[in-house]
């Protein structure tokens, strides 16, 4: 209890210094609109465990469409957004990490958010209370958002600190893309890098293509006489796969030896020595991308109900098939859709909707649209995309993708553009 | 070529009818703001662009609709948004033409990146 009142007293200071930095700064027209209403109590509280593309995104759209009157409260670890897409780029040597590296500040601030950096030990569905590891917080809605899980049980070996610091996943950016930057720019020319990608579903369906381009495109130039094998367990590329394949075959033809229905089944780490139904493939630079799961918070809370890996939702509100005060978006969700960032901001503010219109006594759009556009690189300038929309089928309670959706002609450099000015405009309506 | 003018003329024409049918009825309103929003990931905030992409707050409607029409019948060079024009419906390329045109004009901010802290989880 005491350390409940301790955030309570928190979050009292952090929501003050909100209302008199939106007192001085009118220019921050949102942070106003909250401000207008605060006087007002609000019609109750949303607590959003995870801070990536989804659950920012569902912040502002719950603050911004209620006009201030939810209370929401996002609980993350972190301290810092990185962004995965484009870290990809990070790899290839075109990007730093810290190009994709974000404070909270604006976000937080521009519309009232209160923020609370802790971590999660536990969920009481039933009091509607959240455990942390400085205090406890209630809800009247809660979602989760934590993302993606990395499952090693295939390859346990891998599953500590130290072996990712030889052998990284770097499927979450961060210190481990760093690393495997780091693991690339060592190797002498005329290495080889190796790569395993799971079965899908995962996070980023084109993302394991593109990051072979990447480095293909780093090797091309600095290090020629180097490869870069890709061992899929999929039996053809999940995604944009002809202009990948294009890619493969062409612009980095000698380069790129793509290796379908080639799963990994062992890896041995002093050696960097992966082992597969078919063969064993010896590496200088080894990336496993390992299978994939709902996060943390999701399996803790028993919302993986698919599989065990993904928890399904009812798409009209995203909220749990488990519990009607619980919502789940992003990666975690289990949909026939891509898990990309685009995807995981659309998920979000159809939540955020669904929460305002249930919270205010209103009924949910029957019907919600949404659009989705990935870019990948395919050298440091050129992108490729792949759009769609999707629509809700009420017979069968999914989204589905519309008529017209498609892949690009060819990598090109104005798309390259596009896939920049993409990530710019999420950053911006995701952080700001 | 008299035909497609003609078809443009009236779609424009019936594009404040539509407008007008929004306000009274919610749902539709949601159904196109979340749908405006899902735009968000490439033309910025309530349709403001930090740059490239162009900003579609405050566009003229009937621009609007004249562009989407052309991608969606395919007489627009195809770049990105002709995947998406044909996966609307007339009615919500109508709804969206009259939901940015009503979105004021606002510099939106970009992010300023920063340095990875070392403590940064994984």
């Amino acid at each position: 209890m005491a350390n409940n009142t301790l955030l309570d007293t928190h979050i009292d200071i952090q929501r003050r210094r909100l209302l008199q930095a939106a007192a001085c700064a009118s220019t921050l027209l949102s942070a106003n609109v909250g401000m207008a209403k605060a006087s007002k109590p609000p019609i109750g509280r949303v607590v959003i465990i995870g801070g990536g593309y989804a659950g920012t995104t569902a912040a502002k759209y719950i603050r911004m469409w209620s006009l201030g009157n939810i209370e929401t409260i996002v609980i993350e670890q972190s301290s810092q957004f990185v962004s995965c897409p484009l870290s990809n780029l990070v790899l290839g040597g075109s990007k730093t990490i810290h190009d994709l590296t974000f404070g909270y500040d604006l976000v937080s601030k521009h519309h009232g958010i209160q923020w609370v950096k802790d971590h999660v030990i536990g969920v009481d569905t039933k009091a509607k209370r959240i455990r942390m590891s400085r205090g406890e917080l209630s809800y009247d809605r809660l979602i989760v958002a934590p993302g993606i899980d990395v499952n090693y049980e295939k390859t346990p070996n891998l599953a500590s600190a130290e072996a990712q610091a030889i052998i990284p996943h770097a499927w979450k950016a961060g210190w481990q893309t760093v690393n495997l930057r780091k693991q690339l720019e060592a190797m002498p020319d005329g290495g080889v890098f190796v790569m395993t990608v799971p079965r899908a579903p995962y996070r980023c369906p084109p993302g394991p293509y593109e990051r072979a381009c990447q480095v293909a495109s780093y090797f091309k130039v600095h290090k020629p006489r180097s490869k870069v094998i890709v061992l899929d367990a999929n039996p053809e590329i999940t995604s944009k796969k002809g202009l990948f394949n294009q890619s493969f075959t062409h612009t980095y033809a000698g380069i790129v030896d793509y290796r379908p229905n080639n799963e990994i089944v062992s890896v041995d780490i002093s050696s960097k020595t992966v082992t597969t139904e078919f063969e064993q493939v010896k590496a200088d630079v080894l990336n496993v991308i390992p299978a994939q799961s709902a996060g943390k918070i999701a399996q803790m809370m028993a919302l993986n109900n698919i599989d065990q890996r993904w928890c399904e939702v009812d798409f009209l509100t995203y909220t749990s098939v488990l519990d009607s005060h619980v919502h789940v978006i992003g990666d975690s969700v289990s949909a026939g859709l891509p898990k990309s960032a685009h995807m995981a901001t659309s998920h979000a503010r159809v939540c955020a909707a669904a929460i305002v219109a249930l919270m205010s006594g209103d009924q949910p759009d029957p019907l919600p649209v949404f659009a989705n556009t990935c870019y990948s690189f395919v050298d440091d300038k050129q992108a490729i995309h792949v759009a769609n929309v999707y629509r809700y089928d009420p017979s069968k309670k999914i989204m589905v993708s519309a008529e017209g959706g498609g892949v690009s002609i060819a990598a090109s450099a104005q798309e390259g553009q596009y896939a920049f000015a993409w990530a710019n405009n999420i950053w911006s309506d995701v952080l700001t | 070529m008299i035909k497609a003018f003609f078809l443009l003329a009236s779609l424009l024409a019936s594009v404040q009818a539509v407008a007008d049918e929004v306000k009274p009825n919610p749902i539709s309103h949601t159904h196109i703001k979340v749908l405006a929003a899902s735009c968000a990931a490439c033309h910025g905030t309530n349709g403001n662009s930090v740059g490239i992409t162009p900003t579609l707050a405050g566009l003229d409607q009937g621009y609007f609709l004249s562009q989407m029409l052309a991608f969606k019948q395919g007489e627009r060079k195809p770049t990105v948004m002709h995947h998406h024009a044909k996966g609307l419906s007339l009615e919500e390329i109508h709804l969206l033409a009259a939901y940015f045109a009503s979105q004021p004009r606002v510099t939106q901010t970009v992010p300023k990146s920063e340095r990875l802290k070392d403590n940064h989880g994984q």
